[in-house]
């Protein structure tokens, strides 16, 4: 198999153009801003929108994460991270959220807060939140320019009639900076406060419609709301009305993974984001240890009276 | 309890390129494997599909896409476009005269009597669709016996290597409009180093129809050839040939044949519309489609031409159907993109599954408190 020599695949014509729109993107919060989108070796759909802003951004010496449903061993971020590392020499990687300096993620943003000088880059299957209520793009252009989402808002409203309950899952519409209403790519909504005046650029890259935008740090992120009904995150609490924690790490303020345990049938819970999940088992053993040095310490002045 | 779901992502896909090698390899006795030439002929159409999906011409590199992505159309093409990716753009032909084409086939359906006369060459549209049995058990003799009776019966000296345009005759008659240079656009569009926004010009519309996929085009083409549309088309000329390419000379620039690509190029009349008879005096004149792309491909050609006419309506009026509304139609025939959504369906979706999950049983609790109330 050979891949192209050349630093991050793509041609230097090509990653100018990629950091020229996001400038342009940066400029103007939450604005799609369209560009001409090369065909990657992998699936339009994979993630080459994150991936050739990825390509055009990261620099030698640099490190990278890649993260695919919170997990940095998902097959998709598996494969993207080959890539990356087959084509950017030079390039470290991380599974540490702490120590990258670039994060390219698919469906989540970390647990962990973000740093300014670190850089979130989320990959974007439907970069527009109207297409739920416009299938042709010339005319959400417009709607767009003219800041007009009250369609969106209807919608929303529909679904309180209907069902009671906002039905938008994940990708929920938020506005950026008080103008443009962005598709925050397929996060949960448990994710989208964390663009709201995020220390950290956000880059949102969608390769098979050709756009790029961003949230700029410490911008203005609100999803659409209604003053009576508010916007309100995934609900982790039983039926008892206690919040379910991480089986693994015990954590009860991340955002969970439902499964079946194949062996009891029972349903199980666990952190989405594997490397916070570490980090919490290792923060804890670092505890114990600190606990058990000190007793240590104290039954040893104890014993030297 | 490990993290089941998710884990050993990296092992798996080695596995699966190993399996996946394994399946084409398997016939180890009494097999050849497929060299380049053998796809590019043995397999000519397909290799014609690929190379003109693929949206670059190059013979060899179509072959070998075929060849590891196991003949399948979207994953061949698919390759070369990424491995198109990698390449800048250093020059630009001039816009290229298909009546110099070394043509191998042109047929018209307009007249019976055309300027150089019909040519059928190459084509199944005449052929009774049985099985050939024969073709089971081929030898090479009988490869070379093939050739040398054709060659015996052809008289090379008697084929013309360009043949005049049908559609030159009549527009000679007064029954097509006259090409307006002033309307022209004077750079084609390229989708390749730009992106499709809105109203888009027709060489965008046509360069994105050119690297379409067949299935697609030809999908769209058909609702309006049946009753979405009323394009009605008849093709004036369907030519199918050698296209020399220029290029300036690096030192002369003079433009010089830097080689050909294999080309079909469709051009269909259709009927005249109100709208555009009686503007300014004019009489009124048939309105024109135009397909072409690389590769031995006829059905891709008639299919774009009739949606190059289709979508020219669109774009000047409200479009009436799916198949003249240029948004609808070019942004729904890239096999790559296509292709590409459509399997990513298969990659994990846990997180947002655990959304929809809890917007579900959110509206059922409510459900079952109303219920109870």
């Amino acid at each position: 198999m050979t891949v192209s020599n050349h630093f991050g695949f793509l041609d230097e014509y090509a990653k100018k153009e990629i950091r020229r729109t996001t400038l342009k993107a940066i400029a103007i919060p939450g604005y799609q801003v369209p560009y001409s989108s090369r065909e990657m070796p992998m699936g339009r759909g994979f993630g080459t929108g994150g991936l050739q802003l990825t390509l055009s951004l990261l620099g030698k010496g640099e490190t990278l994460k890649v993260i695919d449903q919170g997990s940095d061993d998902s097959v998709n971020a598996v494969n993207l991270r080959n890539f990356i590392e087959m084509t950017c020499s030079g390039v470290d990687t991380t599974t540490s959220t702490s120590e990258a300096d670039v994060i390219q993620s698919r469906h989540r943003i970390p647990e962990k807060d973000l740093r300014e000088d670190q850089l979130l880059i989320l990959q974007v299957p439907y970069p527009d939140p109207l297409i739920i209520v416009e299938a042709s793009e010339n005319k959400r252009k417009t709607l767009h320019g003219e800041a007009d989402y009250s369609r969106l808002l209807v919608k929303l409203y529909e679904d309180i009639v209907k069902y009671d309950e906002i039905t938008i899952s994940h990708r929920y519409p938020t506005r950026i900076n008080d103008h443009y209403v962005i598709d925050p790519s397929p996060i949960p909504r448990w994710d989208v406060p964390k663009l709201h005046q995020s220390p950290a650029l956000v880059l949102l890259g969608a390769g098979r419609e050709k756009k790029i935008y961003a949230v700029p740090p410490y911008t203005k992120a609100e999803p659409l709301a209604f003053e009576d009904v508010p916007f309100r995150v995934e609900n982790f609490t039983n039926k008892k009305g206690q919040r379910r924690s991480c089986q693994r790490c015990h954590c009860t303020t991340s955002f969970l993974d439902e499964f079946v345990d194949s062996k009891s049938g029972e349903k199980i819970y666990q952190c989405s984001d594997s490397d916070w999940c570490n980090e919490q088992i290792a923060n804890r053993t670092a505890m114990s240890d600190i606990e058990s040095i000190s007793n240590t310490i104290e039954s040893v002045e104890v014993a030297n009276g | 309890m490990g993290y089941v779901a998710i884990k050993g992502g990296g092992q798996a896909i080695e596995g699966t390129k190993d399996v996946y090698d394994y399946l084409r390899t398997r016939q180890s006795d009494n097999t050849q494997p497929l060299d380049s030439k053998t796809i590019e002929n043995q397999l000519r159409l397909l290799h014609s599909r690929v190379i003109s999906e693929g949206g670059v011409y190059h013979p060899q590199l179509a072959s070998l896409a075929i060849k590891q992505a196991q003949g399948d159309t979207l994953e061949a093409a698919f390759a070369l476009r990424a491995y198109r990716s990698t390449q800048p753009r250093l020059v630009e032909t001039p816009v290229l005269d298909t009546k110099k084409m070394r043509v191998t086939r042109r047929i018209s359906s307009a007249f019976k009597d055309i300027p150089g006369g019909q040519m059928l060459g190459a084509t199944t549209d005449y052929q009774l669709r049985l099985m050939h049995m024969e073709l089971l058990n081929e030898s090479k003799e009988q490869f070379r016996d093939v050739t040398k009776a054709l060659l015996e019966r052809t008289n090379i000296d008697d084929i013309p290597d360009t043949f005049p345009k049908v559609l030159d005759s009549l527009r000679q008659e007064g029954l097509l409009p006259e090409i307006d240079n002033t309307s022209q656009e004077q750079i084609p569009f390229d989708i390749t180093r730009a992106p499709l926004v809105f109203p888009v010009p027709r060489s965008a519309a046509l360069a994105t129809m050119a690297r379409a996929e067949q299935g697609s085009l030809l999908a769209i083409a058909y609702s309006n050839m049946r009753g979405y549309g009323d394009v009605h088309p008849t093709v004036a000329e369907l030519r199918v040939g050698f296209l020399p390419v220029l290029l300036p000379h690096p030192i002369t620039g003079e433009l010089t044949e830097v080689g050909e690509v294999e080309m079909t190029e469709c051009e269909v009349v259709a009927m005249y519309e109100g709208s555009e008879g009686n503007d300014d005096d004019k009489k009124s004149t048939f309105t024109l489609g135009y397909g072409a792309c690389f590769g031995h491909n006829e059905v891709k050609a008639i299919s774009m031409a009739i949606l190059d006419r289709a979508l020219q309506k669109g774009m000047k009026e409200e479009p009436d159907n799916p198949s003249e509304d240029p948004e609808f139609v070019l942004l729904h025939v890239d096999g790559i993109d296509s292709m590409g959504f459509c399997t990513h369906y298969k990659m994990p979706h846990y997180v947002t599954f655990q959304s929809d999950m809890d917007r579900l049983r959110a509206t059922q609790q409510k459900q079952t408190n109303k219920e109870s109330i």
